[in-house]
Parts: structure tokens; C-alpha cells; sequence
């Protein structure tokens, strides 16, 4: 168990600089779960804390001892790879217990322990088989088990599920995250599903072209996206984006409808509401003309256009709501659900 | 593609029969050869069917003193300097290939692409080609007339090298990633991890190598000059051109006989993981 400390991470590829001066402290026992668009240099940063990639610059910490110079065996830590790189010519028992042999812990130990993680993993029947005998789901566990075994102080997921399909995912993401709770090992895990990320993480670090975007709860990333990326990338079906005037007492939509929201600022702003947070107002001030509507059962999405714009909207109403496609249907938000983006900077204003 | 057309099916058997004919035919005659007494063998029509001498051919060819004037080594003595020298040569050559392999593909040293154009470069030099320094090199280390002298000039080539290669570029990165997570050092990661995974391809190879150095003939037959160190093979061509009166066919066809049983074994023996080394692509 372990913290783990990044400090003005640099990497390069020869000219190329994909990670920018990042910064963040991880706690003890916390899963926290980097994500990002791809190529955003997610696994790049995983694989620098495994020790797989140098260093460029910065500095690495896992408890109080910086780990930059110490090869990936000696950090204390156990990797789980996205297509999970199971010694082929072994058996699961041999897999989970091969990096035990190398550090010449005993027989009746290796056997011990291996056992207990495939007890735990509800894999003890496939001990002997070989990894092409198995399904992706029990591979991706033999895959954890191995990881399990080591006893490390961090674990490192590498987008562990994406090979999975849709309903094992699901299920595999709780079982890892109750994983994780129980063993309380601290854990970094990259995906690129914001679902994912939403779901498992305690924190969340959002990486975009090698920045730190915004790190925090996935409430927080939620209730308070950062940046007009965080906004748009968190949440589905994602924020929906207005260009606005903003003056002292009011804001003015681009189509110069106003809205109710006080901000300190004056000039061009991008306004941001989920398509949840739009609800249905006849005295609403923004006025949508719909195209298409799609039930999903639980909910229906409405899409269409603000009036006089040709900027799109996605509204989530839950129930079955129906709309003929050209009607203009009102909608508003409550002040607290309304953000609102510098455009140049993208940063958030309130 | 399963059909069921009858006239095909005869047509191939038919093919394949007539093949199996043309390829057996000779193999047949040595056999039926080596199996009469030599005066049945100067006859003229040569005989279709066995005779009645196997076993006493059998005995005066691998023990006795070969033929009868000449001062050749027992065969048995010939087939296991063949055996040794095709040995050497085939586990030699894997051992030295598997791990330059290794070294061009998982280590980062100063003109590491220049040694693998030079380790390329020697692919088109065969013995043959190199024969006079090689010759003058084996002879000042003094390794005329041995084992050594028989195989080490045949061990040095590239084939292997550049296969190894192409097989363990085809090992994912990951293997080696997490067996750095796992502590595996280098040379335990070649142990465990990439010996194991390569092996059809080693037994593959293993087979034509071992054949390649069982078929030598140039080369044994300029280093050596002691007939205790002569090879089956040449000794073959040796038997035709030494007797002065008839060639002693029976024998010299038991011989030939006994020379095929080894390169047979080898292939019988290992031609599951053979086969499997030549078509298996995932890893
Ligand atoms: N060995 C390398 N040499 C040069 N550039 C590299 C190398 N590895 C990665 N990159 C570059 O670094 C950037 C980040 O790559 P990385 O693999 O970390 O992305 P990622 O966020 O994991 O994406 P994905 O979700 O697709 O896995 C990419 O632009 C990639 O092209
Ligand atoms: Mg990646």
C-alpha cells in the first residue's frame, strides 16, 4: 500500500513531446482512473509509473521512495495488460506463480497464495489449463490473479476489459472495483470509456494531448467540469454547447434569447447544459426545433436545433415523450446546471 | 473442400500412387540390392525381390572392414562420425542463432542493424564459396581430422539467425514487459519465455539442419584424412570409385541403406512439432 507522487512528468518520443509537465498525488488505497481520448498518452504515463518507459523528465514516487532509476521489478507493483500477455506455453497455475518463483519465494508458498487469489477470482477449476483454453473473461482474470499474487503495493490496469464484450465488461468492472475495495491496494487504471472511468474511479484524471485537464470525483467532474473538454467528454450523451453574450445581469443565446444566470463577466462565452438537464418549460427560453426523436425505454432523446441556429441540441427526457419532427418544443435549466466557458481559453468561468 | 466425386477421387489416388512409385522405386532396389550375395548382384536382369543375405550383409557392412580391399573404417564407425558431425552442426547452429537472434531483437547496442546486414551478408557465402581460407583457417587451428574441424566451419552461417528473427519479432512486446514486471532478467526471459514459445520453430529447424550437416560431403571429404573419420556419405562415393574389380553392390547398398535410417528417424521423430513449426502462425 502506497502513495504515489508525479511531478512534472515530461515524456518524449525523439521531437515529439506527448506528456506535458504532469503533475498529480495519488492517496493510499485510492482507484484512481486516468482517461482520455486516444492518444492522448494514457499508456504512456502507466507505463512510465511500471517503469516500462523511461523518463524523459520529472519524477516518480511510489510510498516515500522515487522509483524513476529502479526497474519494474523492484517497484512494487503488478501490471494488467489490455490483451493480457498470459505466458501462452504455461498453465494458469504457472502464470500466476512465475513472478513468485523468479523472487525464489517456496514452493508450498507460491502454491498457497495461488490458490487463494484463484479462490478469490473463481478460478480454482482452470488451474491446469492452458491460456488458449480459456474464455476472455477467465483469461482476464488469470491476468488479475497474477497481479493478485504478487501482494504488490499498486496496481496498473491497461484498458484490462476493451477485448470483452459489452455484458462481461459490465460485469468485470464490479467485480474489479469490489477487487479493489477488499484487497484496498492503491490502483491507476486507464480506459478511454468514460462510463468506465465514471464508474470505478474514486478520482478521476482526465488526460487530453498530454495535459491534465481536470483531476477530481467523478462528481466533481461532473457538477464542475474545468474545462470545456472535461465537459464535453464526461457524461453521455455529452454537454450540449451554446455560443452566448455575457453582460453583467444577464446572458443572451446567440439566437438573443436570454437565460437566467448571474456572472461577474462581460463579453462572448460558450454556455454548457446537459441534455438531462434541459427540462421541458412552455415559458422556457430556449426554444428547440425538433428533428428526430429516439426512445430508449427508460428515457427519450430529443434532437434538433436551437431556433434561428443551425447549432445542434440533444434534450433527455425520461418517460415517452413524443414530438412531431419541426414542432418547437420550450425547454430551460436551473442556474446551477448552466456552465459557462471562456471560448478562448476554454476554461470555465462559472 | 469436401466432394463427393468419385472419378476425382480415383484420379488422385492415381496420381498420388504413381508418385509414391517414382519416389519409392529406388529406395526398393537398395533395399532388394542389399539382400543377395554379390555374384546374384552382377547378373544380368537385377533382381525385383529380396533374397536371402540381408543379415549377413548386414553384419559384414556396419562391422566388418566394409569392402573387401579397401582400407575403409567399419560403417558403424562412419555413421557415427556422421551422426556427431550433423549433431554438432544442428545444435551448434541453433545455439549460436538463438542467441544472436536474441541480442539483434531484444538489446539496443551500437550498430546493432550494421551486425545484422553482416550476419545477413554471410547468407550468401556457402562453404563452397569460402572454401580455400576456411580450409587454411581449420588447418592452422590444427582441427584437421577432427569433429571440430568437421563442424564448426559448417556452424557459422545466417539462415538460423534470420529466421530466429522473424520468430521472435512475432512474440508480442507484452511477453516481455510482463516478464520485466515478474523479475525475469534477460537471460531467464530467454530460458523461460522465449525458448519455450519458439520451440516448433527449433525442432523445424533441428530437422533440416540436421539433415543439411548429415548430407555434407565437399567439406568432410577435404579435412579429412583419416578413414577412421570419414563420413557415411562420402565414403558412399568412395566405395564406388575404390574397388577395383566389380563394385560390391550389396554392400554398397546396404550401406546407402543404413546412411537413410538416421535423417528418417530425425524426421519421424519430430514431425508433429515440424509441422507445426513451418504453419503455426499465432503465438
Ligand atoms: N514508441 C513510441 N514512439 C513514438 N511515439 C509514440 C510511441 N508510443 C506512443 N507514442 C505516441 O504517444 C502518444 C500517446 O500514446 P499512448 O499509447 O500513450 O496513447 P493512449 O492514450 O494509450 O491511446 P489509446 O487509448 O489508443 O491506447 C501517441 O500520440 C503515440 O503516437
Ligand atoms: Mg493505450
Amino acid at each position: 500500500m502506497a502513495t504515489i507522487k508525479l511531478e512534472d512528468l515530461v515524456k518524449t518520443y525523439g521531437d515529439v513531446e506527448v506528456l506535458h509537465n504532469l503533475n498529480g498525488n495519488i492517496q493510499d488505497g485510492e482507484f484512481v482512473v486516468v482517461v482520455g481520448p486516444s492518444g492522448c498518452g494514457k499508456s504512456t504515463l502507466l507505463r512510465m509509473i511500471a517503469g516500462l518507459e523511461k523518463i524523459t523528465s520529472g519524477k516518480i514516487s511510489i510510498g516515500d521512495k522515487t522509483v524513476n532509476d529502479l526497474e519494474p521489478a523492484d517497484r512494487d507493483i503488478a501490471m494488467v495488460f489490455q490483451n493480457y500477455a498470459l505466458y501462452p506455453h504455461m498453465s494458469v497455475r504457472q502464470n500466476m506463480g512465475y513472478g513468485l518463483k523468479i523472487r525464489k519465494i517456496e514452493k508450498q508458498e507460491i502454491e498457497r497464495r495461488v490458490l487463494e487469489a484463484a479462490e478469490i477470482l473463481g478460478i480454482s477449476e482452470y488451474l491446469d489449463r492452458k491460456p488458449r483454453q480459456l474464455s476472455g473473461g477467465q483469461r482476464q482474470r488469470v491476468a488479475m490473479g497474477r497481479a493478485i499474487v504478487r501482494d504488490p503495493q499498486v496496481f496498473l490496469f491497461d484498458e484490462p476489459l476493451s477485448n470483452l464484450d459489452a455484458k462481461l465488461r459490465v460485469q468485470m468492472r464490479l467485480e474489479i472495483r469490489k477487487l479493489q475495495k477488499r484487497l484496498n491496494v492503491t490502483s491507476i487504471y486507464v480506459t478511454h470509456d468514460q462510463v468506465e472511468a465514471m464508474t470505478l474511479g474514486d478520482r478521476l484524471m482526465v488526460l487530453n494531448d498530454g495535459v491534465v485537464e481536470q483531476f477530481g470525483t467523478p462528481i466533481e467532474l461532473y457538477d464542475h467540469p474545468e474545462t470545456i473538454f472535461v465537459a464535453g467528454f464526461i457524461g453521455s450523451p455529452s454537454m450540449n454547447f451554446i455560443p452566448a453574450d455575457c453582460s453583467e445581469k444577464s446572458i443572451s443565446l446567440c439566437n438573443g434569447k436570454k437565460i437566467n444566470k448571474s456572472l461577474k463577466h462581460k463579453g462572448k462565452v460558450s454556455i454548457g447544459i446537459r441534455p438531462e438537464h434541459l427540462e421541458e418549460d412552455k415559458k422556457g427560453n430556449i426554444r428547440i426545433v425538433i428533428q428526430m426523436v429516439e426512445q430508449l425505454g427508460s428515457n427519450s432523446l430529443l434532437h434538433g436545433t436551437l431556433e434561428d441556429t443551425d447549432i445542434e441540441i440533444v434534450a433527455s427526457l425520461s418517460g415517452h415523450v413524443t414530438a412531431e419532427a419541426g414542432s418547437i418544443v420550450s425547454f430551460s435549466a436551473k442556474e446551477t446546471n448552466i456552465h459557462v466557458f471562456n471560448p478562448d481559453t476554454e476554461k470555465r468561468l462559472g | 473442400m469436401v466432394q463427393n466425386r468419385p472419378i476425382l477421387d480415383i484420379i488422385s489416388h492415381l496420381v498420388l500412387i504413381i508418385g509414391i512409385l517414382i519416389v519409392a522405386l529406388p529406395i526398393w532396389i537398395t533395399f532388394v540390392a542389399a539382400t543377395h550375395d554379390p555374384l546374384r548382384m552382377t547378373q544380368a536382369p537385377i533382381p525385383l525381390l529380396p533374397g536371402s543375405y540381408f543379415w549377413e550383409n548386414f553384419v559384414t557392412t556396419l562391422f566388418g572392414r566394409g569392402l573387401s580391399g579397401a582400407e575403409t573404417a567399419p560403417v558403424w564407425r562412419m555413421l557415427f562420425n556422421s551422426l556427431s558431425m550433423a549433431m554438432m552442426i544442428a545444435i551448434g547452429k541453433i545455439a549460436i542463432s538463438l542467441l544472436s537472434a536474441f541480442a539483434i531483437v531484444y538489446f539496443k547496442f551500437p550498430f546493432r542493424m550494421g551486425f545484422f546486414w553482416l550476419i545477413f551478408i554471410t547468407l550468401m557465402l556457402p562453404v563452397e564459396v569460402r572454401i580455400l581460407p576456411t580450409f587454411e583457417v581449420v588447418a592452422n587451428l590444427g582441427m584437421l581430422n577432427s569433429y571440430w574441424g568437421l563442424s564448426v566451419p559448417l556452424i557459422a552461417s545466417a539462415t538460423a539467425t534470420f529466421m530466429f528473427r522473424q520468430v521472435f519479432l512475432t512474440i508480442p512486446d507484452e511477453m516481455l514487459e510482463s516478464s520485466r514486471i515478474d523479475g525475469a532478467k534477460p537471460m531467464r526471459f530467454f530460458w523461460d519465455i522465449l525458448i519455450p514459445l519458439s520451440r516448433t520453430n527449433i525442432a523445424a529447424l533441428f530437422v533440416i539442419l540436421f539433415i543439411y550437416g548429415w548430407n555434407q560431403y565437399l567439406w568432410p571429404l577435404l579435412i579429412t584424412t583419416d578413414s577412421d573419420m570419414t563420413t557415411i556419405v562420402m565414403s558412399i562415393k568412395q566405395m564406388l570409385e575404390s574397388a577395383e574389380q566389380q563394385p560390391e553392390w550389396n554392400i554398397i547398398m546396404m550401406t546407402a541403406l543404413l546412411a537413410m535410417i538416421p535423417p528418417v528417424f530425425v524426421v519421424i521423430a519430430m514431425q508433429k512439432l515440424f509441422v507445426q513449426g513451418l504453419t503455426e502462425t499465432d503465438k
